[in-house]
């Protein structure tokens, strides 16, 4: 099955239609969508900002990501939670928006360094070590979910 | 002159034509709007879960809010200023909006009750600041402040929808008053 094919899949399910038909359900799903980009941004921001020594900076890192992450993933399973039915519901024009894979594109990288890197990063003593590093990791991370952000608010644009 | 009359008359000016009709301006203030959420909402967020005891529990009240204030002042005034040029570009629609309008009430109301928290129960701060699970006053406040907020970037984002907007008439008598709409002088789009 070719990438178009799956994204025409996704346009023809009841779930999509049922999006487009409806006035509603778009406004309030995409409401919910960005309630839970506020959640997940909080609670990464709260991190990288110490990782950058502003914030709660007088706190341990690693105990300030152990506190901030049941949001974390809490924020990130609002967003695919409404993010996916969004998604079914324009999988078309998402297919043909430069937007959509800039966000696609950012967010694979950001989840990815997210669940593997930045554990070890937030875990470790990377900020006693090697501070310079830790605060590229910081920035980098900032700048791949500021791309995600980019990215899904110019789909509304295209 | 009513203040119906004074945006429409805005809207006609080179300033608000230019934003509105650019290719890019408006776009990258909606966007610029959109990340200084994360700034502001996220640092507020913070605040509140900790005034609710759901979060950094072993960090004192008063550090949480102190450390983090600065990041929601300054993202609070860039929402601010993205938030005028946005209404800039768009007068009248918005100033109709009933979705804007419900966001102005709910944006004093959060004023209100940040104003009644600091005047009230955070002054004894010192009382309670290593608490795990803060005062009830408190966890009220925090928890009026989370709702509140998150009302408002509902309605906030529902602005862009036009359902009830003053050219798409008949709307019902409630609607048109609350949006301060004369449907006999309402222009189709």
């Amino acid at each position: 099955m070719s990438l178009l094919s799956f994204f025409q899949w996704c346009y023809a399910t009841d779930v999509g239609e049922t999006i487009r038909n409806s006035t509603w359900l778009f406004p309030v799903i995409e409401a919910v969508h960005l309630l839970g980009f506020g959640l997940t941004a909080g609670s990464i921001l709260l991190v990288e900002m110490r990782l950058l020594g502003a914030g709660i900076s007088r706190q341990p890192v690693a105990e300030l990501a152990k506190n901030a992450e049941p949001w974390m993933y809490g924020g990130i399973v609002v967003m695919f939670a409404s993010g996916i039915p969004l998604f079914m519901s324009e999988s078309m024009k998402a297919y043909y928006s430069l937007a959509f894979w800039v966000k696609m594109t950012c967010l694979l990288l950001a989840l990815v360094y997210t669940f593997t890197l930045r554990r070890r990063v937030t875990q470790g003593d990377l900020v006693e070590n090697r501070p310079g590093l830790a605060r590229t990791l910081a920035v980098a991370s900032l700048t791949l979910w500021f791309g995600v952000a980019w990215g899904g608010r110019w789909i509304g644009f295209s | 002159m009513s203040l119906v009359d004074f945006f429409a008359q805005f809207g006609e000016s080179s300033w608000s034509v230019g934003l509105h009709e650019s290719q890019y301006a408006y776009s990258i203030i909606e966007s610029v709007h959109v990340w200084t959420l994360a700034v502001f909402f996220g640092s507020i967020l913070m605040v509140d879960l900790r005034l609710l005891g759901l979060t950094m529990r072993k960090v004192p009240v008063s550090e949480v809010a102190s450390r983090l204030l600065p990041w929601t002042i300054g993202g609070f005034v860039v929402m601010v200023i993205t938030g005028l040029l946005l209404f800039s570009a768009i007068p009248l629609r918005t100033y109709q909006n009933i979705f804007f309008r419900t966001k102005m009430i709910l944006l004093l109301l959060a004023g209100l009750n940040i104003w009644l928290f600091h005047s009230g129960i955070y002054k004894k701060v010192s009382d309670w600041d290593f608490r795990s699970i803060p005062p009830k006053a408190a966890r009220t406040a925090g928890g009026i402040s989370l709702a509140l907020w998150m009302c408002i970037i509902v309605s906030g984002r529902m602005i862009a929808y036009n359902w009830f907007d003053c050219d798409r008439q008949p709307q019902a008598a409630i609607i048109n008053f609350l949006t301060s709409c004369d449907p006999s002088k309402a222009v189709p789009p």
